[in-house]
């Protein structure tokens, strides 16, 4: 699984047009292992790659601005925090509340982002890539 | 306790037990090889593993610590239960899928992977031990509150014997159901937990007329704090040092959860991506709905109880929900509530044994001291015992921290972890160049920085709440370190990287990238 002999100059022609049908098989080196380093650099990776970071980057940095403000409004506007906002709710508990809530929403979208246009994406690559490489 | 009915506790308990370790022996048929004994050979679902993953984190500091921290300081406490959720983000987005298409039983697969695999799987093997033992401790000590509690035992020997037992029957969880046995244990404790807390919930609730405004009016006259109770600054909130405290815990909360190790091994019981994926779907589900339960049964318990009675108790914090369940459903609902809060601590201390036990055999034993040649069957074998020593160390550590606060002593794992393990995982999943002096800086830079400013905190010594009240060296003046050594593992692992001559492995980089997104090369599906 450590194979990581010369692969960038191999050549793509996938030679005659006999029983090798195989158009993926320039992704795989000698030895049937497959060629990461031709595949990281592949179209479909790197629109994988790119979709991958186009939802996590800004979710991740979204979430964690929330949480942010809500653990330093806490600390440093506990005035604010405990203005009532329905009956003896106050605007810190909703926000807490609220915590959960934009949790279960970002945690539904990756689910179904990840389904429409991460995994089908994923097949593609690994459509490169695929041999033998069946489960023993 | 007043009122406690020690035979219907102890039936349920005994009850159980016998059904569990049944469970265990039928699930562990197989249990020879290493996938089986590490991983359940993969072939939980994502759904099953989600509840179990849920069942592995709720632990007794969940349920208990955090029910009694909103029953005694409000708002305040309920700031865990907040970071605990968002954390879950990370775990999905960040590291799930990853971790399970690059590695096969440890974390110590994932972080070595493309590094020298000798120091980087010690390293890895050490933070692993320090923060399952850290967490173990936490929960032994928690039994021993809880025992207190429920079987009227007070005598420090009486609760030692049974901080004993716990320890015994959670090894033989281990030895004889593996990781298939132990995901059962935490799939049949999370979904009771689940339920009971839901109900006392929804009957709580019910008791108020389903306002929670009303719950809340009635805390705030039964609470000696009055209407300052449902405010942020009870604990934290007294000078600026405490509000320091705070921000460094809350950071510990959010970025430690998703790199605790027995949490992160949990990932491997998956037979792919996708289901890993799937799995922390479920788990934040759960706990979601776990956490707004506690915050119900945090503020009921003060209005119903009350605080006073609640500090008084035997226990302590940590007594808040079984009062509250003793005050509105008698022996019966005690019990009930006792024997689900003892699950927790049986199947989370079995958990957490498991992955210590997996992390010496499978880092240590197979790859370090065998160099990655080592008989599958010794291996399991170097496993067992370790769990069985590590049993052992946990039982002494929990006798040594029988009644310190259980949330307290948890918070320090899940500094430990976000400063030893995230940035190290981050590093190494995203980063091109960072290589092995990298990786060893951040791992044991976080680990160290985080261990040193814990024992010179005002946690240790220095304050009446302290573990040694009589000394004074606490020089560091913040309980929690996270602010501190979260950031200083990022740094060390940066510059680590950077002054090292050695470059990173360009093929190994290539291969973990395709095989972290795709799992190209990993033989799942």
């Amino acid at each position: 699984m450590t194979k990581a002999l010369p692969s960038v100059s191999r050549p793509a022609t996938p030679g005659f047009a006999t029983f090798d049908e195989r158009h993926h098989s320039l992704l795989i080196d000698g030895d049937g292992e497959p060629d990461f380093g031709t595949i990281q650099t592949s179209e479909d990776f790197l629109t994988l790659k790119r979709r991958v970071t186009r939802f996590i980057l800004p979710a991740t940095l979204l979430f964690l601005a929330w949480y942010v403000t809500f653990v330093l409004l806490s600390a440093y506007a506990a005035d604010f925090m405990s203005t009532p906002l329905f009956g003896t709710v106050n605007v810190g508990l909703t926000m807490g509340f609220l915590q959960f809530v934009t949790t279960i929403i970002i945690t539904m979208a990756y689910a179904r982002y990840s389904k429409k246009r991460l995994d089908p994406q994923v097949e593609k690559v690994r459509a490169l890539a695929e041999t033998d490489e069946e489960l023993a | 306790m007043t009122g406690a009915n020690t035979a219907i506790n102890l039936s349920v308990f005994g009850i159980f037990v016998l059904l569990t370790l049944y469970i265990v022996y039928r699930a562990s048929t197989r249990n020879v090889s290493a996938s089986d004994y590490y991983a359940a050979g993969s072939s939980f679902t994502g759904t099953q593993n989600g509840i179990a993953l849920s069942g592995d984190f709720l632990s007794a500091a969940s349920f208990l610590g955090i029910s009694g921290a909103i029953a005694v300081n409000g708002y305040d406490g309920f700031l865990y239960s907040i970071g605990w959720v968002v954390a879950w983000l990370i775990g999905l987005m960040l590291i799930a899928e990853r971790l399970r298409n690059t590695g096969r039983y440890t974390m110590g697969d994932v972080m070595a992977f493309r590094m020298r695999q000798r120091p980087v799987r010690a390293a890895a093997a050490n933070a692993t031990l320090v923060i399952s033992i850290f967490y173990m401790i936490a929960q032994m000590a928690g039994a021993g509150g809880l025992m207190a509690l429920l079987l009227d035992v007070h005598s420090k020997v009486g609760q030692a014997i049974i901080i004993a037992v716990v320890g015994i029957v959670m090894v033989l969880y281990v030895l004889v159901g593996g990781m298939k046995g132990t995901t059962w244990v935490q799939i049949i404790k999370a979904v009771l937990l689940l339920l009971s807390a839901s109900l006392l919930t929804i009957f709580l609730i019910g008791k108020f007329g389903f306002d929670m405004s009303a719950m809340l009016e009635r805390t705030t006259q039964k609470s000696p704090l009055g209407e300052a109770v449902l405010a942020p600054g009870v604990k934290y909130g007294a000078t600026d040092l405490t509000k320091l405290d705070f921000l460094s815990l809350a950071l510990a909360l959010v970025l430690g959860t998703a790199s605790l190790p027995h949490v992160l091994m949990r990932f491997y019981t998956v037979p792919n991506a996708r289901e890993a994926r799937k799995s922390v779907v479920w788990a934040t589900w759960m706990m979601a709905i776990f956490y707004s339960c506690t915050l119900v049964i945090g503020f009921g318990a003060m209005a119903l109880v009350g605080t006073d009675k609640i500090t008084g108790a035997p226990g302590g914090e940590n007594s808040a929900a079984p009062l509250l369940a003793f005050q509105v459903g008698g022996t019966v609902l005690l019990g009930i509530v006792c024997a689900v809060a003892f699950a927790t601590i049986l199947a989370v201390v079995a958990g957490l044994t498991l992955t210590a036990s997996a992390s010496f055999a499978h880092d240590v034993y197979a790859n370090v001291i065998k160099h990655g040649e080592a008989d599958p069957r010794d291996e399991v074998r170097v496993a067992r015992v370790t769990a069985v020593c590590v049993g052992i160390l946990a039982i002494v550590g929990g006798i040594a921290a029988n009644g310190q606060n259980v949330a307290f002593l948890v918070a320090l794992a899940f500094a430990l972890a976000a400063s030893a393990n995230l940035p190290t995982l981050l590093y190494s999943m995203f980063w091109k160049r960072f290589n092995t002096r990298g990786t060893l800086w951040s791992i044991y830079g976080g680990l160290t920085s985080c261990v040193l400013l814990i024992v010179f905190s005002p946690a240790i010594s220095g304050s009446k709440s302290s573990v040694f009240p009589d000394a004074d060296f606490a020089y560091f003046p913040l309980s929690n370190p996270g602010i501190v050594s979260i950031p200083l593992s990022f740094l060390a692992g940066f510059l680590g990287t950077i002054l090292s001559r050695e470059p990173a492995d360009p093929d190994k980089q290539s291969e973990m990238e395709v095989r972290g997104l795709t799992g190209i090369g990993s033989g799942l599906r």
